[in-house]
């Protein structure tokens, strides 16, 4: 019975492990977000709170925890409140499967792929229920666009992880990242590693693709009747989120912990920090397509999903899986 | 073979990576923010700012009551009242401007024959309350022994051109 216990605390202090500096990282992410987009905008970007201005998004965070959490009077006020804490919660349960070294993990899962895509596909439901239980227009709006886009991102997600499955043989987040030791995925797979960051910005709904939230056309998307901490929870979510995505995608293409060269002054750092530094760029270049680029229109996006995305990497699936088949290379 | 070199571009995203890289280059160059509390940029001396009435070097009250600027005013925003002085000079015995009602274009400071009411280079008062914002005759000398020195200096400075 004791030893229940002790596995229980050790179980939640290894939660906490991971949910804190998630939590943290969303906090710079957006204070880093607000920088980079200055710095490209020949601006400096916040720099009076704290050294750098670097405790911006946390008075950030102690300004919306003492706002007015307002209710509209038409909304349904369970699913209201519901829905941002669903949102956040499945972005920090996804973080249950990600390894961040070869040993530390929560929990080391044989269809660790499949439960990410699975949690992240039920990202969803947060949306829609923040936008139907508003009972408003734009949310209403930003709630449908974000599941069509959703949805339609996730089919060639899916098919670029199956070329990435079939290359390794196995649905297990560490097995797929000790089999990059010698050649990370990125090189062999280049189209699909671009199609895979492009897909997770419309998944995550960061820009170009920020649709369901365009502000030009529809307020703030679906979480435009928030306020306060409730408005805080869908924030620090979609954040959540972007790194979420941003890990996946270091364990996908490039080599997780692993250093892009086995030589001596590069192995001899430990495997979290070259995660953390691939997370960091794979985050920035994100936060650079934003300064860059303009939003797309719908039915651009639309076709860019179902025309360009969805036939490019099913033709890449069957090349990669005869490519492999033919030089005998199938794993296992 | 331009059919060829299109689609080459639009598949290798070059068009999209020169944006990238635009947008890098901008990202390592110098920023041109102020930090404004701190920092601020030059004013000209014909800036035109908070009034201030002057005096003359002896502590005389420049202000003849004249009521030109109050005349010349576009939105009304000044009102004089004038009665004769113990000693016979011609003085206002009232002189306020609505500084809400004001659109700061600077006739007021045109008008005056003898350089008594100025637009005076501060631009930071703002207040907590509106009745903050109407001036009366008392505040408007206050703000003209503060900023007497940079006002002189600015109409010296100007004085060639007009």
């Amino acid at each position: 019975m004791n030893s229940l216990y002790f596995e229980i605390f050790i179980g939640i202090l290894k939660i906490f492990s991971f949910v804190v500096p998630v939590l943290v990282s969303v906090a710079l992410l957006v204070y880093l977000e607000r920088k980079v987009l200055g710095a490209v905008q020949l601006r400096k970007g916040p720099n009076v709170v704290g050294p750098f201005g670097i405790l911006q998004s946390f008075a950030d965070v102690i300004k919306l925890i003492t706002k007015e959490n307002l209710l509209p009077s038409s909304s349904n006020k369970f699913l209201f409140i519901f829905a941002p804490m669903l949102t956040l919660i499945l972005s920090l349960i996804a973080w249950a499967v990600i390894p961040i070294s070869s040993t530390y993990v929560i929990s080391n899962i044989n269809i660790g792929i499949l439960y990410l895509f699975a949690v992240s596909s039920f990202g969803v439901y947060g949306v829609i229920l923040a936008g139907w239980a508003s009972n408003s227009k734009y949310p209403f709006l930003g709630a449908l666009r974000s599941a069509a886009q959703m949805i339609s991102y996730e089919v060639s997600i899916g098919f670029v992880i199956i070329t990435v499955l079939i290359c390794v043989g196995s649905l297990n987040l560490i097995d797929i990242v000790e089999s990059q030791k010698n050649l990370w995925f990125a090189i062999p797979l280049l189209p699909m590693f671009v199609v895979f960051i492009i897909s997770v910005l419309a998944e995550t709904n960061r820009l170009p693709f920020d649709l369901p939230e365009d502000e030009a056309t529809l307020v703030a998307g679906f979480f435009t009747e928030y306020s306060s901490i409730s408005f805080g929870l869908f924030f620090l979510a979609e954040y959540a989120n972007m790194i979420l995505m941003s890990s996946l995608t270091v364990i996908l293409f490039l080599g997780g912990w692993y250093p892009p060269l086995d030589i001596f002054p590069l192995n001899a750092i430990p495997g979290i920090i070259w995660f953390a530094v691939k997370v960091f760029l794979i985050l920035f270049v994100f936060l650079w397509v934003r300064a860059t680029f303009p939003r797309y229109r719908y039915d651009q996006l639309m076709r860019l999903g179902w025309k360009i995305f969805l036939p490019l990497t099913l033709i890449w699936v069957v090349i990669t899986s005869s490519f492999l088949f033919y030089f005998g290379m199938l794993p296992n | 073979m331009s059919f060829f070199i299109k689609h080459i571009k639009s598949f290798t995203l070059f068009e999209l990576m020169k944006g990238l890289i635009l947008t890098l280059r901008y990202f390592f160059k110098p920023k041109v923010t102020l930090n404004y509390p701190n920092q601020k940029g030059p004013l000209s001396p014909r800036f035109r700012g908070e009034h201030a009435l002057r005096r003359y070097p002896n502590g005389e009250e420049r202000c003849i009551a004249c009521k030109l600027c109050e005349a010349v005013c576009p939105a009304q925003a000044i009102t004089i009242e004038a009665e004769p002085k113990p000693d016979g000079s011609r003085r206002t015995s009232r002189y306020d401007i609505d500084m809400t009602k004001c659109i700061y274009c600077g006739l007021c400071q045109e008008a005056c024959p003898v350089d008594a009411i100025v637009e005076g280079p501060n631009f930071e008062y703002a207040t907590e309350t509106r009745e903050e914002l109407l001036y009366d005759k008392e505040k408007l000398l206050r703000n003209g022994d503060i900023w007497e020195k940079q006002i002189s200096e600015n109409i010296k400075s100007d004085s060639r051109y007009r």
